[in-house]
């Protein structure tokens, strides 16, 4: 009996906590008028098309969307490669200076955002940089959390392990992609997941950077539908509701990955 | 564990000779050290200097301590303030118990479809700024919300959620509460599941009760884990922006005006470069006080 009551709950949260994912995919199957229509609806109506029709038209959803992944897929690659790269040093190497680099490289950790939105930009400004996706992918290259992860896997990677391949004649990076990589893939995976979804969702800095709207990635894009004088909210359903869906679909897909990538940063260390 | 290595070609033995053992590891955290001076160590020093002055490019003037004088005086700095720690000492609390309940009970055996309700709880955390803004607005419209119309169903006249400033704060704490509850939920599940099931099985045998068990076993043993995590949302939450951003735009009356927020309206709503980063440099301040006070406490 116990055990039913408290199941009841979680469903409830759980209900709380999905509820508005639901009703935004429904949202986005009506018009404007149907959205706001009393009561809610919670089943599917026949505007999909029209809205995503009207979508397109509005901010070029294709041209967004493939903006967007684009920004995304270069920065999580460079970015893992940045952390690995420095990982991999600072696990495995003993060099002048390196306790010291990595507290430096740690210490930004604590620097809220708002400290170096400014400089940045006006760096940008003056390398002509703006409306440039350079200008979004070249500042978050440098992941603190990412080498900590990183560092972090690879001390538990015996040293054995390396010496062996080193012996057999191999050089660092080739040990690198031949050993370690493979070893590392699933926390390599929960990395990307995690950085894919910060630069998926990244609004503040895109909306600084990004001048034109053919250069808007999607959370711009639908900021500005927004602040139109009449929004058509059957549109702004759809937009929304595409912006999170490729991020459910990846969670249902990879669901170790991404709590073990979200979660590394508050149980190691 | 196995695997084979093909010999390696003359190319690489000849890249060899110029990558030196010892130059190898700086090889390694170049590219991160090189992000790390241009767009970190660089920034933090450049928005020092910035703040000592107004203007900016060439009309940019030295002005000295102008924009912390002016910051001390300006009552929208202090209503700042006092808005982020009215929603810290609010939300925080709430959210962590529901996070630590809800943890236990996604670590009960006695539920069923444990991985299910995993699932959804987590769900809200994906969610990016824009997705969550439009969600949430239309959510708490007075007329029409979906909440509104939920609290109907229990009898409870529309509530003007953006429209008042009392409830726009409370519309600011449910919307935060939301979005990381469940994230903070399965921080703690992590840490129960690494608690030892033997520390349980002697309690039992020595005729500890589930409250007992609770306050002598769970409680000390996630003490780590609760600490880490009411520093991470202090500091989170110091510098909050999404929310009022989204929701509010700071309104009504600046009710719900955050120091992120005022910071970023400063530098770009009025692009007074100058005076932002003053501000986000006493933010920086808040944010270390709060953070060296904490772990200090939890150290005792």
């Amino acid at each position: 009996m116990k055990g039913w009551t408290l199941t009841f709950t979680l469903a409830v949260v759980f209900g709380l906590c999905v509820g508005p994912f639901y009703w935004l995919a429904m949202a986005a199957t009506h018009s404007t008028a149907d959205i706001f229509s009393w009561p809610p609806k919670f089943y599917p109506g026949d505007q999909l098309a029209a809205n995503t029709a009207q979508l397109e038209e509005s901010i070029g959803l294709v041209r967004v969307l493939g903006n967007t992944l684009y920004v995304a897929v270069v920065q999580t690659a460079g970015a893992i490669v940045v952390s690995l790269l420095a990982g991999y040093a600072f696990a495995k190497f003993s060099f002048e200076g390196r306790d010291l680099f990595f507290v430096l490289l740690l210490s930004t950790l604590v620097i809220p955002g708002g400290v170096t939105i400014i400089p940045i930009f006006e760096m940008m400004n003056d390398l002509g940089l703006i409306d440039s996706y350079p200008a979004l992918i070249l500042p978050s290259l440098s992941v603190p959390f990412g080498i900590f992860l990183m560092r972090q896997s690879l001390l538990a990677i015996p040293d054995e392990l390396l010496d062996a391949a080193r012996v057999d004649g191999a050089g660092e990076l080739r040990v690198l992609w031949r050993v370690v990589v493979p070893v590392m893939r699933p926390v390599l995976a929960a990395l990307a997941v995690f950085l894919f979804l910060g630069a998926w969702n990244d609004f503040l800095w895109p909306l600084i950077a990004l001048r034109t709207p053919e250069m808007y990635t999607l959370p711009v894009a639908l900021a500005t539908l927004q602040g139109l004088a009449r929004t058509d909210f059957g549109q702004v359903m759809v937009g929304t509701a595409i912006s999170s869906l490729p991020m459910m679909i990846l969670f249902l897909v990879l669901q170790r990955q991404f709590i073990s990538g979200l979660l590394a940063g508050a149980t190691k260390g | 564990m196995t695997f084979t290595l093909s010999r390696p070609r003359e190319r690489a033995r000849t890249r060899q000779s110029y990558v030196t053992r010892r130059n190898i590891p700086y090889l390694l955290i170049m590219p991160a050290l090189l992000g790390f001076l241009v767009f970190k160590a660089y920034p933090i020093i450049a928005a020092m200097y910035i703040s000592l002055t107004t203007g900016a490019g060439a009309a940019r003037s030295f002005v000295g301590l102008d924009n912390y004088v002016r910051l001390v005086n300006d009552p929208l700095f202090w209503t700042s303030l006092w808005n982020t720690g009215l929603i810290l000492v609010v939300q925080v609390p709430i959210m962590l118990l529901f996070a630590l309940l809800l943890s236990l009970g996604l670590n009960s055996p006695l539920v069923r479809l444990r991985g299910l309700w995993r699932l959804g709880v987590f769900m809200p955390s994906l969610t990016g700024l824009v997705a969550y803004g439009v969600m949430f607005s239309v959510i708490l419209r007075k007329d029409a919300g979906l909440l509104n119309w939920l609290l109907g169903l229990f009898g409870v006249t529309p509530i003007d959620w953006l429209g008042s400033p009392f409830w726009a704060r409370i519309s600011i704490v449910i919307a935060l509460t939301w979005h990381y509850t469940g994230y903070n939920a399965v921080i703690y599940l992590a840490g129960l599941q690494s608690i030892p099931k033997e520390l349980y099985e002697a309690a039992m045998v020595d005729g500890a009760g589930a409250a007992r068990r609770f306050w002598s076993i769970t409680v000390p043993q996630l003490r780590p884990i609760l600490a880490l995590t009411v520093v991470l949302s202090t500091i989170g939450t110091l510098q909050l922006f999404d929310e009022p951003f989204v929701l509010t735009g700071g309104g009504p009356d600046n009710s719900t005006l955050t120091i992120s927020l005022y910071l970023y309206q400063n530098g770009f709503r009025y692009f007074d470069f100058g005076y932002a980063a003053a501000i986000a440099y006493a933010l920086t301040l808040i944010v270390a006080v709060f953070g060296i006070a904490q772990m200090r406490l939890q150290k005792k």
